[in-house]
C-alpha cells in the first residue's frame, strides 16, 4: 500500500502506553457498540432473542471473519488482498468440479484449501517476490481467479456434493454451536497467539510500522509478506469449504463483493489501514458487530443492498472518527 | 523517462495493430474501417472513465467508486427523463455532470480533509452509491419505452461519419490532454503524485489537487452515466457493475504508474482501446465471453509487472522505503 505513505512520517521513540491505551479503548468502545446493537435488536424484533436464531446469525460473519483474521495480519504489515472473494469462488469451483468427478469429502476439503494455498502463493510471489503494489496486483488476480471460475462454469452451477460434505457448513458441534462457529473461535485463538505472542507477530508489526527499519533489523520482509499472503489464501480456501458446504452449490458469482466486507471488518476492528497497529480481539468484536447489524436489519426486512449502504457508512465513519478525534485533540 | 513513455505508447499501438491484424485473419472484415469505428464507439465510455481514473491515479490515489457513481447518476437522469419528458437534454446532461461531480467531491473531501486512504474511502462509497441507486429506484428498471427519443438518440446521431458518443470521447481526450499538460492543475497532479514532499516545497496544495482530481473523475463518471443509460437504453441498479476495475486496468495497461506521477493521456486511451479490441474480438473469433474477465486479469497482472520493470530502470533505491519513491527525472 505504497500510495498511503504521506510525505510526513512520524516514528515514535517507543510504542508508548498511549497507543496501547487508545487501542484498548477502541475495543472497549466497539464492545459497547455490540452490546447496544444487541439490546436494540432484542427490543426491535421479538424473534431476535432465540438461541437458534442467534446461532443462525453467526453464519452472517463466521466465514468472512476467518478471512478477516489473516487479512488483519496482512493489513498490519502494510499490504492488502482484494482477491479473497475471488479465491473463494475459484476454490469452490475446483471443489465442485472434483465432486462431479466423484471425489470424497476429505479430498474436496484438501482441494479447496489447496486452491486457496496456490492462489495465495501466486499473490505472494507477485507482491513479495516481484515487489509489486498489492492493491493493483490483487485487483488483477481478483479478476483472474473469478474469471477462471467463469470460464469453467459460465452460467452453470455445480450442485452435487457428497452428503458428508454438508457437515462443515451445516453441522453442529454441540447444541446450537455450529461447526463454523467453533472453527471461528479456534481460528481466533490461533491467529491471536500468532500475532500477539510469537516472533512472527512482532515482525508483522515492525514491517507495518517501518518497513525500512525492519529491513535494517534483519527481518526477512519479503518472506514474512509471502507467508501472510499464503495464510490469507489458505483462510479463503477454508472459508470456501464452509460456504460451499453451507450453500451446497457453486456459482461463479459466489461470495461476490466479500472482499469489501472483509476489509470493512478488519478496519472496523481497529486495524490501521496504514499498517502497524491492530489486534485480533478487535477483529473478533467487529465480526460480531457486523453480524448483529446485518442480522438485525434482516429481521426488520431491510433488503441486502440497503444493508451494504450501512456497511459502507460503517467503514468510512469508523475510520473518520479516530482521525477527527485526533484532530480535535491536536487543536486543544 | 520521457522517451520510455513514448516507447510505451508506440509499443501499445503496435500491439493493438498486430492484434487487429491477427483477428482479421480469423474473422473477415474485423479490420474494416467501419468495424474499427464501431470498436472505438463501443470503447468511448471506458476511455472517458479511464481519463478520470488516470487523473486520480496521477495524484497517488485511486477511485473505485466510478462505476457506482455512473450507476447512480445514470439512474437519476433516466428517472428524471421518464418523469419529466419535457426537460431539455442539455439540462439533463448538466445534471448528470453535476451529480457525478458532487459524488466525486464527497470522495475528494474525505481524502483531502480527513486524509482517509483513497482506497478505503472509495471502497466505502462504491457500496453506498450503488445502494443509493437501489433506494432511488426501489430496485426497478427504467426501460427504453419510458425514455424520450432525444434522450436515447443524441449519442447515436452520426456527425461526419462518427456517432456523437465517439465525438464526445474525442473531445474529452483532447480536453484531458490540455488540462493535464497545459494547465497548472495538470502540473500539480503530476507533482503531488510523483514527489509529494517536493510538491509541498514547490507550494502545491496536495490535498486540494487530490480533491479536484476526484471531482474531475466524478464529473466524467456522471457524464458517462447518461451516456451508458442512453447507449444501452436501460437503467437498473447493477449497470456497469465491476467496471471500475476495467478503468484501473486501462490505466495500468497504458503505463500509468499506480504509485502516482507517471503516465500520459495517450497511454490511458490506448490502454482502454486495448481492452476494447479484446472485448470486441472475443465473440468474433469464437471465444466464450465468459473468458473476458480472466483475460483482463492476466493483462492487468502482466501490465503491473511490466510497469514496475519500466519504472525500476529509472533508478530505484535498493532498500525500498515506502515514503521515498524515486524521482522520475
Amino acid at each position: 500500500m505504497s500510495d498511503i505513505a504521506s510525505s510526513k512520517r512520524v516514528i515514535p521513540d517507543r510504542l508508548g502506553s498511549k497507543t496501547s491505551r487508545l487501542l484498548a479503548s477502541w475495543e472497549v468502545l466497539l464492545f459497547g457498540v455490540a452490546v447496544l446493537i444487541f439490546v436494540f435488536n432484542s427490543f426491535a424484533s421479538p424473534y431476535f432473542l432465540n438461541a437458534w436464531n442467534l446461532s443462525d446469525a453467526t453464519f452472517n460473519f463466521t466465514e468472512k471473519a476467518m478471512i478477516a483474521f489473516a487479512m488483519a495480519l496482512l493489513v498490519i504489515a502494510g499490504e492488502i488482498d482484494l482477491s479473497v472473494a475471488a479465491i473463494i469462488a475459484l476454490a469452490s469451483t475446483a471443489m465442485g468440479a472434483a465432486a462431479q468427478a466423484g471425489i470424497g469429502t476429505p479430498g474436496l476439503v484438501a482441494i479447496g484449501i489447496g486452491t486457496g494455498l496456490v492462489c495465495g502463493a501466486f499473490n505472494g510471489l507477485l507482491v513479495a517476490g516481484l515487489r509489486l503494489p498489492s492493491i493493483v496486483v490483487t485487483i488483477g488476480t481478483m479478476s483472474l481467479f473469478r474469471g477462471i471460475s467463469y470460464i469453467v462454469l459460465g452460467d452453470q452451477a455445480y450442485g452435487k456434493y457428497p452428503a458428508s460434505f454438508a457437515y462443515f457448513g451445516q453441522g453442529y458441534v454441540a447444541w446450537v454451536f455450529s461447526f463454523e462457529f467453533a472453527l471461528f473461535i479456534l481460528l481466533a485463538m490461533v491467529f491471536g497467539i500468532l500475532l500477539h505472542a510469537t516472533n512472527f507477530g512482532r515482525q508483522v508489526y515492525v514491517i507495518g510500522n517501518n518497513e525500512f527499519a525492519a529491513r535494517f533489523s534483519g527481518i526477512p520482509v519479503e518472506r514474512v509478506k509471502f507467508i501472510l499472503f499464503l495464510l490469507t489464501g489458505v483462510m479463503a480456501g477454508v472459508a470456501s469449504v464452509c460456504l460451499t458446504s453451507r450453500l451446497g452449490s457453486t456459482r461463479p458469482s459466489i461470495a461476490q463483493g466479500w472482499e469489501l466486507e472483509v476489509v470493512t471488518m478488519v478496519v472496523l476492528g481497529g486495524v490501521s489501514i496504514l499498517g502497524g497497529a491492530g489486534t485480533i480481539a478487535g477483529v473478533v468484536i467487529a465480526a460480531f458487530v457486523m453480524g448483529l447489524v446485518t442480522f438485525g436489519l434482516g429481521l426488520l426486512n431491510v433488503p441486502g443492498i440497503v444493508m451494504s449502504i450501512f456497511v459502507g457508512l460503517l467503514l468510512i465513519i469508523t475510520i473518520a472518527i479516530p482521525i477527527i478525534a485526533r484532530r480535535i485533540k491536536e487543536m486543544s | 523517462m520521457n522517451r520510455l513513455l513514448k516507447n510505451r505508447e508506440i509499443l501499445l499501438t503496435v500491439i493493438i495493430a498486430v492484434m487487429i491484424a491477427g483477428f482479421s485473419t480469423r474473422a473477415q472484415g474485423f479490420a474494416a474501417p467501419g468495424n474499427l469505428a464501431n470498436i472505438f464507439n463501443d470503447t468511448s465510455i471506458l476511455i472517458i472513465l479511464a481519463l478520470g481514473q488516470m487523473t486520480v491515479i496521477l495524484t497517488k490515489s485511486i477511485d473505485l467508486s466510478v462505476a457506482a457513481n455512473l450507476a447512480f447518476t445514470g439512474m437519476a437522469v433516466a428517472m428524471t427523463n421518464a418523469a419529466y419528458p419535457d426537460l431539455p437534454l442539455a439540462l439533463l446532461i448538466v445534471m448528470a455532470i453535476g451529480i457525478g461531480a458532487f459524488l466525486g467531491a464527497i470522495n475528494g473531501y474525505l481524502v483531502w480533509a480527513l486524509r482517509i486512504p483513497p482506497i478505503v474511502v472509495t471502497l466505502g462509497t462504491l457500496t453506498i452509491y450503488r445502494g443509493m441507486a437501489f433506494v432511488l429506484s426501489g430496485g426497478g428498471w427504467v426501460n427504453a419505452h419510458q425514455m424520450g427519443p432525444t434522450f436515447l438518440n443524441v449519442p447515436r446521431m452520426p456527425v461526419l461519419g462518427l456517432p456523437i458518443l465517439s465525438w464526445i470521447a474525442i473531445l474529452i481526450v483532447l480536453g484531458a490532454w490540455f488540462v493535464l499538460t497545459r494547465l497548472p492543475f495538470g502540473r500539480a497532479a503530476y507533482a503531488s503524485g510523483g514527489n509529494p514532499t517536493a510538491a509541498i516545497y514547490a507550494g502545491i496544495d496536495i490535498g486540494w489537487t487530490k480533491f479536484l482530481a476526484f471531482v474531475v473523475s466524478g464529473a466524467l463518471a456522471g457524464l458517462s452515466g447518461y451516456l451508458w443509460v442512453s447507449r444501452y437504453a436501460v437503467a437498473y441498479v447493477d449497470i456497469a457493475a465491476g467496471f471500475e476495475l476495467d478503468t484501473v486496468a486501462a490505466c495500468v495497461i497504458g503505463g500509468i504508474s499506480i504509485a502516482g506521477g507517471i503516465g500520459s493521456v495517450g497511454g490511458a486511451v490506448l490502454g482502454a482501446l486495448f481492452l476494447g479490441v479484446i472485448k470486441n474480438a472475443l465473440p468474433v473469433i469464437g471465444i466464450s465471453p465468459f473468458a473476458q474477465m480472466a483475460i483482463s486479469g492476466i493483462v492487468i497482472v502482466l501490465a503491473v509487472v511490466f510497469n514496475a520493470r519500466a519504472e525500476r530502470k529509472a533508478g530505484r533505491i535498493i532498500l525500498r522505503d515506502r515514503g521515498a519513491k524515486e524521482v522520475s527525472a
